[in-house]
């Protein structure tokens, strides 16, 4: 690649890396804001208009807490774990495109997303599994019983909840073909009923949709399976003994998890950046062929940021109406329920392909 | 569990359109500072000791209210009026100092029930505000003797008897 283009790359990166944390800071804010209103009472709104200081009065008053290393935990990894955790929850957002190509006469094409990689799907799978590493390291080093337990439990679910996970994306790449994220979005921007950009993969993976979506709860440890940090049993989970930024890393792990689950999904499933009549609405701003589709990829952009804060707003809203499970329902529901279920969706989307092109001919 | 149950997903519905609906609610808080909640006519606040109709302090140190005060928060020195300060108090025996310790006090009302002079009342408008040192909790006459200014006012009229 050329210089300029390796320059305009590594701005969309930094502008992605850096709208993950700005948003993840605000979820933040808006889980207590939403989490105030699901319970008729109107959450912080103290801190600037609306409560908009909060994320950074909390921010504050994290940092300048007493960085506290209990005397017989293993330092290191106490100091590794919650890095770990932030590092791959912020890793996993570099392959989710966040939009289509811009054309331009000066830079040629650029793309909307971090890296292009034909095996972002993996990749994300790959990362977000080694997530549980930063949770599992947190609670041994912590030597604590409770921690340790804590991160035991993390791990067992992340692994139960992965395949079911993985095995309902299996269905979802044998209708696509491919595991390229991009390649998924793109070919979710075909008509359907004669709506353009209205292709999505929803319509023929419900199933496979509700298993990911289960599966992602799991996986980013929310209620109803926040099993790793249940206060009630387990004190406070894997992070009991962190305080201060250390534990503040942990929880902002969390909701950068929330974003890049959303993302994924919205991708996978809910037609990435594109967006129900796209090409009349493209074709009505300009005639121009490049400067509709800059128009649109902007258009498209903005929509998925909106589908991704929908799914935000989902996993908050689910938060605080379902109560915790018990570790052995996780696991049943984990292994005799969604694996079954998600091997049935391959039986199923194998036997639909076969009939779609016999009957096609 | 019957087959429907079993796939959790139409009670996770139901709970979500719940929740969903709570969203939507008025919110019932009262945004405290700058909002107040209306005190109720029987409410029992901040203490004042009331002066008659010429101005004069009603009370006459008897201690009675002192001894019914079950957290024993009342405490006082009686004197004798001197000549000349016929304006100043009711009647020959008046109160030197006279303090109640807001922490002990429980804002039972018996104070204000045992008093034979209505001269202490608990208003139903004003609390005992928050304070950063234990000293400032211990109200003086000082604080407690109602100014000559609010003596006859309207509202005062209905504390009488």
């Amino acid at each position: 690649m050329e210089i300029p283009a390796l320059a305009i790359q590594a701005a969309i990166i930094l502008a992605i890396f850096g709208i993950t944390l700005l948003i993840a800071t605000y979820c933040t804010w808006a889980e207590r804001r939403i989490a105030g209103y699901l319970q008729d009472r109107p959450g912080p709104n103290r801190v600037g208009p609306w409560g908009l200081g909060q994320p950074l009065a909390d921010a504050v008053k994290l940092f300048f807490k007493e960085e506290f290393i209990p005397a017989t935990a293993n330092k290191w990894l106490f100091i590794a774990g919650p890095s770990l955790a932030m590092l791959t929850a912020l890793m996993s957002s570099a392959v989710v495109p966040f939009g289509n190509t811009i054309l331009s006469d000066t830079f040629g094409t650029t793309r909307i997303q971090g890296i292009e990689v034909n095996i972002g799907m993996l990749y994300v799978f790959g990362v977000v599994s080694l997530g549980v590493y930063g949770i599992m390291i947190g609670g041994w080093a912590s030597n604590n019983k409770f921690s340790l337990l804590g991160a035991i439990r993390a791990a067992s679910q992340n692994i139960s909840y992965e395949i079911a996970m993985g095995l309902s994306i299996i269905a979802m790449l044998m209708m696509t073909g491919t595991l390229s994220l991009r390649e998924i979005a793109l070919q979710q921007s075909e008509p359907l009923f004669g709506i353009s950009g209205f292709n999505w993969n929803i319509f023929y993976q419900p199933l496979g949709f509700i298993i990911f979506l289960t599966c992602s709860f799991a996986e980013t440890n929310r209620t109803p399976f926040d099993l790793p940090e249940s206060e009630a049993e387990l004190v406070g989970g894997y992070h009991t003994e962190y305080g201060s930024m250390k534990l503040g890393l942990y929880l902002f792990a969390e909701y950068v998890n929330i974003i890049v689950a959303s993302a994924v999904m919205s991708t996978l499933y809910f037609g990435g950046f594109n967006f129900p009549f796209q090409d009349q609405v493209g074709a009505l701003i300009s005639s121009d062929p490049v400067v509709a589709h800059n128009a649109v990829t902007i258009i498209g952009t903005v929509v998925l940021f909106l589908k991704i804060f929908g799914f935000i707003f989902f996993f908050m809203w689910v938060r605080w109406t379902l109560p915790r499970f018990r570790y052995d329902q996780l696991l049943n529901l984990g292994w005799k329920g969604l694996i079954p279920l998600s091997i049935i969706n391959i039986v199923l989307t194998g036997a639909g392909i076969l009939l779609y092109e016999y009957f096609k001919g | 569990m019957t087959i429907t149950e079993k796939m959790y997903l139409p009670a996770i519905f139901q709970g979500l359109s719940i929740t969903m609906r709570h969203f939507f609610k008025k919110k019932p808080t009262i945004q405290y500072p700058e909002q107040k909640r209306e005190f109720g006519r029987e409410f029992r606040g901040l203490h004042v000791l009331r002066r008659d109709e010429q101005g004069r302090e009603r009370c006459t140190a008897c201690g009675l209210c002192a001894v019914a005060c079950p957290a024993e928060a009342i405490t006082m020195v009686a004197g004798e009026r001197k000549k000349g300060e016929e304006n100043l108090y009711r009647e020959e025996k008046y109160a030197v100092t006279y303090e109640i310790n807001m922490l002990r006090c429980i804002f039972c009302g018996l104070c204000e029930e045992a008093c034979p002079k209505e001269a202490i009342f608990l208003q139903n408008d004003k609390t005992a505000p928050p304070r950063f040192e234990r000293d400032e909790f211990i109200y003086g006459k000082d604080r407690l003797v109602e100014p000559l200014s609010r003596a006859n006012s309207k509202e005062n009229i209905k504390y009488r008897y």
